[in-house]
């Protein structure tokens, strides 16, 4: 994958580029707005990590002008502002992702790899991972010959692990994406959610599916690979 | 600056002068116009008079001659208060008449003229002024009648006179009301100005004096009043916010600072280190954490986020948190429970809400399960209620567990207080703070009332979403 990071502060943007580089990514970096649209322009990227507030351009009006010129590359903004109004402007200008400073390099990452591979766009009706069936058309959901039955929300919060398979998907992204909070529920909620939702696919099977990644959240997989 | 140049400074002074002018101007206006119309009034009267006299006297000429109008003359002139005469031949020779000397060329001009002249019988006297008509007889004869005009002069004076006094006087009361209503007025803003020079100079505590007599001052002050004390609360909460990061903040940051110097004193192998560096990243995320509910109370105390209002529908919010707690409430024993009216809409920023409520629910579930089966045989059971009352939404989370003292109360609803017994719970002991701070956001409360047994806590809201303070 590769990453164009647009920060100013410069000990943020060599740690995000190392530890980009670190787990196998390509990332170059880009310490301004113009300079940063020029590259954005320029090169074909995956993904465009841009903090807010920017010398020279700031950060969504880079974002803007990218969009006006048809440039489609996923944006994940970094900003120091993480209030709900400032992440709804991030993503009026044309960001596809806001996350507020200070973030975990897991988070970042996990959100990074979710944003490359939206660009594939992946809509299928039927997700599946080994043995485990989701019929996003019917809500049934299978694993191997048997029918598993699941809450309304339980089913959501699966089809999001399916649909990222094989990502992992923070607890932040859950709450996000699955029940639309965007807050911190302060008690890690989530983890029961989940602990329930793998007690009904993965109990009674010699092959977990739901694993939990430590320090950063869950993914989906076929743990045969 | 001195006392006076301050009076004569002040905008009532300048106003009273302006309408000092204005009215001393429509008071000598009206006095023009009056005493210009009296003495028409007069010289009406003196024409009437002397058009009819002149007809009269010029019929009896008609009649009988120069004779008879000499005679007629003189007989006139002997009545007091007579009109004035003068009968003279072509040449100008004088006839008849009570009037002696006239201004040369006075009997040539045939008509209205206005002339001094003297008495006949004080030639040497001053000069008087009359108003006379000098009519052509047949013959040659020519024949003045007219009347004293000292009268008018007299009335004309006393009328102006009249005048200039009232203006004096409007002056003279205009410019000590002026004064009078400066030096009220300014003692007002003075005491005003004293009063900001204090506050500004940083005792916020001070107040602008209200008289209590309901104008324009007293509601100025009343709602400058208002204001300070939106400042001050402001100011006490911003203070109160740094003294908290500075005690509350300072301690896990030492902590942290000396778990990492101790890891490298005495840290062996890679084990031991990376240990102790998921303990600080740990510790550093609960920092932030604290730290993001301290900023975002700060702001909803601040009234910023006031600005992203919406109608949504309470019970919809209590379902949805009660949905997703439902696991952890289940995991702990702990039954989750919603009760609502059906659709209860109100105004106001729903993710806040959202959060204030989950706040409430966590609380709940956290100290709920504790000791109530111990105090009573019930199961342990937390409601989230959603009930509309008047204008007023009542968005509770009830429990059954131990509940908080009366004393301590009003307490914990401070930033950071957590009681005694629950500091071995996990949070920032902010939530609270952060549901009150978000209540008063919304123009509403927290209340904490007594579920007999156990804790109900309400958040009050206006259905309408918050309002600006009224006016006095």
């Amino acid at each position: 994958m590769r990453l164009l990071v647009v920060e100013d502060d410069r000990d943020a943007a060599d740690y995000i580029v190392r530890a980009f580089r670190e787990v196998g990514h390509v990332a170059d970096q880009a310490p301004d707005g113009e300079e940063g649209l020029a590259l954005a322009l320029d090169r074909q990227y995956d993904v465009l990590i841009v903090d807010r507030m920017l010398p020279k351009r700031d950060g969504l009006s880079v974002i803007g002008e990218l969009r006006a010129k048809g440039v489609e590359t996923p944006v994940l903004i970094l900003s120091a502002l993480g209030q709900v109004d400032d992440r709804v402007k991030g993503l009026r200008a044309g960001g596809d992702d806001y996350l507020p400073k200070p973030y975990s390099f897991s988070e970042l990452l996990a959100r990074v790899e979710v944003l490359a591979r939206r660009r594939g766009g992946r809509e299928d009706t039927v997700y599946r991972v080994a043995d485990l069936e989701l019929d996003r058309l019917s809500h049934r959901v299978t694993r191997g010959e048997d029918e598993i039955v699941l809450q309304p929300r339980e089913f959501r919060l699966l089809e999001y692990l399916m649909k990222h398979a094989g990502q992992v998907v923070t607890r932040t992204m859950l709450l996000e994406n699955v029940w639309d909070y965007h807050f911190d529920p302060q008690t890690n909620v989530i983890d029961v959610h989940i602990s329930r939702l793998r007690s009904k696919i993965d109990k009674g099977f010699s092959q977990p599916l739901l694993h939990t990644i430590r320090g950063a959240g869950y993914m989906i997989r076929d743990g045969a690979r | 600056m001195t006392a006076l140049g301050k009076l004569f400074r002040t905008t009532a002074f300048k106003l009273t002068l302006v309408y000092l002018f204005v009215f001393a101007l429509f008071a000598a206006s009206l006095l023009g116009y009056f005493a210009w119309n009296t003495r028409r009034l007069i010289t009406d009267q003196i024409t009437g008079t002397v058009d009819a006299e002149i007809t009269g006297l010029s019929e009896q000429y008609n009649q009988g001659g120069i004779r008879r109008l000499v005679f007629i003359i003189d007989a006139r002139t002997r009545r007091p208060g007579s009109s004035l005469y003068l009968v003279t031949t072509f040449s100008g020779d004088r006839l008849a008449g009570n009037v002696g000397i006239v201004p040369e060329g006075v009997m040539q001009r045939v008509g209205w003229t206005e002339t001094a002249y003297r008495r006949l019988e004080d030639p040497e006297g001053h000069e008087h002024e009359a108003l006379a008509r000098v009519f052509q007889l047949p013959g040659g004869f020519r024949l003045l009648v007219g009347r004293d005009l000292e009268e008018r002069e007299r009335l004309f004076d006393v009328v102006m006179t009249a005048g200039w006094w009232s203006i004096a006087l409007v002056i003279v009361l205009g410019i000590a009301g002026g004064f009078f209503v400066a030096r009220r007025v300014l003692r007002r803003v003075d005491a005003i100005t004293e009063t900001s020079r204090t506050i500004m100079a940083g005792d916020l505590s001070g107040r602008l004096p209200v008289a209590g007599s309901g104008d324009e001052f007293d509601r100025l002050g009343v709602n400058l009043n208002a204001m300070l004390e939106r400042i001050e609360g402001l100011i006490k909460g911003f203070k109160e916010v740094s003294d908290n990061i500075a005690h509350d903040l300072k301690t896990p940051l030492t902590r942290l600072r000396n778990r990492s110097e101790e890891a490298l004193r005495t840290g062996k192998g890679e084990a031991d280190y990376r240990a102790a560096l998921q303990t600080t990243i740990e510790e550093s995320d609960d920092l932030i954490r604290t730290f993001n509910a301290l900023l975002l109370i700060a702001r909803a105390e601040s009234g910023e986020a006031s600005t992203h209002m919406s109608e949504f529908d309470a019970a919809e919010v209590a379902r949805g948190l009660c949905e997703l707690y439902d696991p952890l409430a289940e995991e702990k024993g702990v039954m989750l429970r919603v009760e609502a009216d059906g659709p209860t809409v109100l105004r106001g920023n729903r993710e806040l809400v959202s959060q204030a409520l989950a706040n409430l629910v966590d609380n709940a579930i956290k100290y709920a399960g504790k000791g109530s089966a111990a105090a009573n045989s019930a199961s342990a059971e937390i409601v989230i209620g959603a009930q509309s009352e008047g204008e007023q939404v009542r968005l509770s989370v009830a429990d059954n567990g131990p509940g908080i003292p009366d004393a301590d109360r009003s307490r914990v609803v401070e930033r950071f207080v957590r009681l005694e017994q629950s500091r071995s719970e996990p949070g920032s002991g902010l939530g609270l703070s952060l549901a009150s701070a978000v209540a008063h956001l919304h123009g509403g409360d927290l209340k904490l009332e007594d579920n007999r047994p156990g804790l109900k806590a309400v958040l009050a809201l206006p259905r309408s979403g918050p309002r600006l303070p009224n006016p006095a």
